[in-house]
């Protein structure tokens, strides 16, 4: 369904040139959910932003459902949509949920709007109440759930999630990736999932690619993650500090560049 | 041994066209030369029982206590000028988001150094001094750029580690950390907390430390309050955090999911109002 060859994504000109993506590749299968595991800076958003069409200027293949992502061809939003991390930045503050939800509709010409958007928002946990309020008198938890019916509204077949729960307080995010897996199985939807908590992806994901300055360190089933047995020793790291604090495990913290 | 710090029903509220909102309903606990831990979800008033033991709280808050007294000065009583003599020398606070804290138009190394030299009263030479030592110990590569920087010129996570270096530089009795490290990759957080947990160990500083990570203040602290609706709900040994009682921190750990459970469904959080007062 996904297909990422030989990724590089670089940013700023001549002397101040960054390549954040340094030859990125991997392949995600239909009905795969797929997690995208690093720490900031590890690259794993930008190349979920280059997948999206967010970022335009990479080089490299890279295609979803067979549709080439370089040519941002108008059937792709109908194929993959994108979830940010925090609702609090990626909902128009004066737009009310009506209008969020509508629009991807409008644009795209589809009709029967009123109907979809009370169909979404159900298919979110939300009665048709919030479908006219505005995102301040929503909580986080709720914004999130509107930016998720959102990226459904044109039915894709990919959603592409940027650390979808990391704003959010503990018993939210398990709501969320409760809807999460549930909108997977009903819709059979395939998922890239970036985020930097491992048990997250853990949770969501069958299979994860770890990152670490622009580059894949290594791919992995989530079995392997479960039995704490990766091959590279920067996963085995980012293991150990993610099991939380140990004074002697911190001592012995190295850096991988 | 007394305690450097006694909070006893401290109170926050704020007075809203709807009545008096009550942030902070009556917290008490003592602090000694220990890792004190402070969770609670958003809301729940932990941020702004660290902000009012500083005395910096919005102009629009009502602060009340039976005591809050540090190292035996009643900070309720105490006169601005000895807050500020206390503030940054003796009491710090590092907070969540280093793009608010820091002065966007001076170096960074500077306002580590302004730091050692106001509240450490040491010379402008012995400050720039300490203020590198203090940047390497926080494990920032090449502490002499960085110096140099302007806090736009700064990664989140980097704002966040010269924010602690300027905390920790007039070598504070009391720490109060909101959520130090949430910004830093978990390799960096390890290292940041054990510098914390040396200063703990090594100087005897006494350290609050607020997060929303459970397991983290789990591993990390001595001892954990758990807050809901600006109350304790719950204060226990933090190596015994798995076997709380309260339900809402048996909800919140519940809720985690973990890397070695397959569980298909997280449980969620039904919050009983009887939580409200109990």
């Amino acid at each position: 369904m996904i297909s990422v060859r030989d990724l590089v994504v670089t940013f700023g000109h001549g002397r101040d040139a960054v390549q954040a993506v340094r030859g990125v590749s991997f392949e995600v299968a239909e009905g795969e959910s797929f997690g995208l595991v690093g720490e900031s800076g590890s690259g794993k958003s930008t190349v979920l932003r280059a997948l999206s069409g967010l970022n335009r200027s990479w080089t490299g293949r890279a295609s979803i459902g067979g549709l080439d992502v370089a040519k941002a061809d108008r059937r792709l939003p109908h194929l993959a949509q994108m979830v940010f991390q925090d609702p609090y930045a990626s909902l128009h503050p004066r737009h009310t949920v009506d209008r969020a939800l509508s629009e991807p509709l409008e644009i795209h010409g589809t009709g029967d709007v009123s109907a979809r958007v009370e169909a979404a928002l159900a298919d979110v946990g939300l009665g048709p109440a919030f479908r006219f309020r505005y995102p301040n008198q929503l909580s986080g938890g709720q914004r999130q759930r509107v930016a998720i019916a959102r990226a459904l509204m044109l039915r894709p077949k990919v959603l592409l999630l940027d650390e979808p729960t990391s704003a959010l307080d503990v018993s939210v995010q398990a709501e969320i990736l409760n809807l999460l897996r549930r909108l997977r199985a009903q819709q059979r939807l395939t998922m890239i999932l970036v985020s930097h908590n491992l048990a997250v992806v853990a949770h969501m994901c069958d299979r994860l690619a770890v990152m670490n300055r622009g580059l894949v360190v290594e791919e992995m089933d989530v079995a392997t993650l479960r039995r704490e047995a990766p091959r590279e020793a920067y996963t085995r790291q980012l293991l150990l500090a993610s099991k939380g604090y140990d004074r002697a495990v911190a001592g012995r913290m190295v850096s991988f560049d | 041994m007394t305690a450097l710090l006694e909070v006893e029903d401290l109170r926050v509220s704020f007075r809203t066209p709807t009545g008096p909102f009550h942030a902070v309903r009556g917290v008490s606990f003592a602090l000694g030369r220990e890792r004190l831990g402070i969770v609670g979800e958003s809301g729940s008033g932990k941020s702004l029982t660290g902000r009012a033991i500083m005395r910096l709280l919005p102009a629009s808050a009502q602060l009340s206590a039976r005591r809050l007294a540090f190292d035996g000065t009643d900070l309720l009583t105490a006169s601005p000028r000895t807050l500020r003599g206390l503030r940054g020398a003796r009491i710090s606070l590092v907070m969540q988001d280093p793009k608010y804290s820091l002065n966007p138009v001076m170096r960074v190394g500077e306002q580590i150094a302004e730091a050692a030299r106001i509240h450490g009263g040491v010379s402008a030479r012995d400050a720039r001094r300490k203020a590198l030592a203090m940047l390497e110990a926080v494990r920032i590569r090449d502490p002499e750029r960085v110096y140099r920087l302007y806090p736009h010129e700064v990664s989140g996570g980097m704002g966040q580690r010269i924010m602690i270096a300027m905390m920790l530089v007039p070598e504070p009795d009391l720490l109060i950390a909101d959520e130090p490290t949430s910004a830093l990759d978990v390799t960096v957080q390890m290292q940041v907390l054990a510098i914390l947990d040396d200063l703990v160990a090594q100087r005897g500083m006494g350290l609050i430390f607020i997060s929303h990570d459970l397991d983290l203040v789990a591993s990390f602290c001595d001892r954990v309050l758990v807050m809901y609706a600006g109350r304790v709900v719950e204060e226990r040994a933090a190596r015994d955090l798995a076997a709380a009682t309260h339900p809402y921190t048996r909800g919140l750990l519940q809720s985690l999911p973990r890397i070695d459970d397959d569980r298909a469904e997280l449980p969620t959080l039904s919050r009983d109002p009887a939580w409200l007062e109990g």
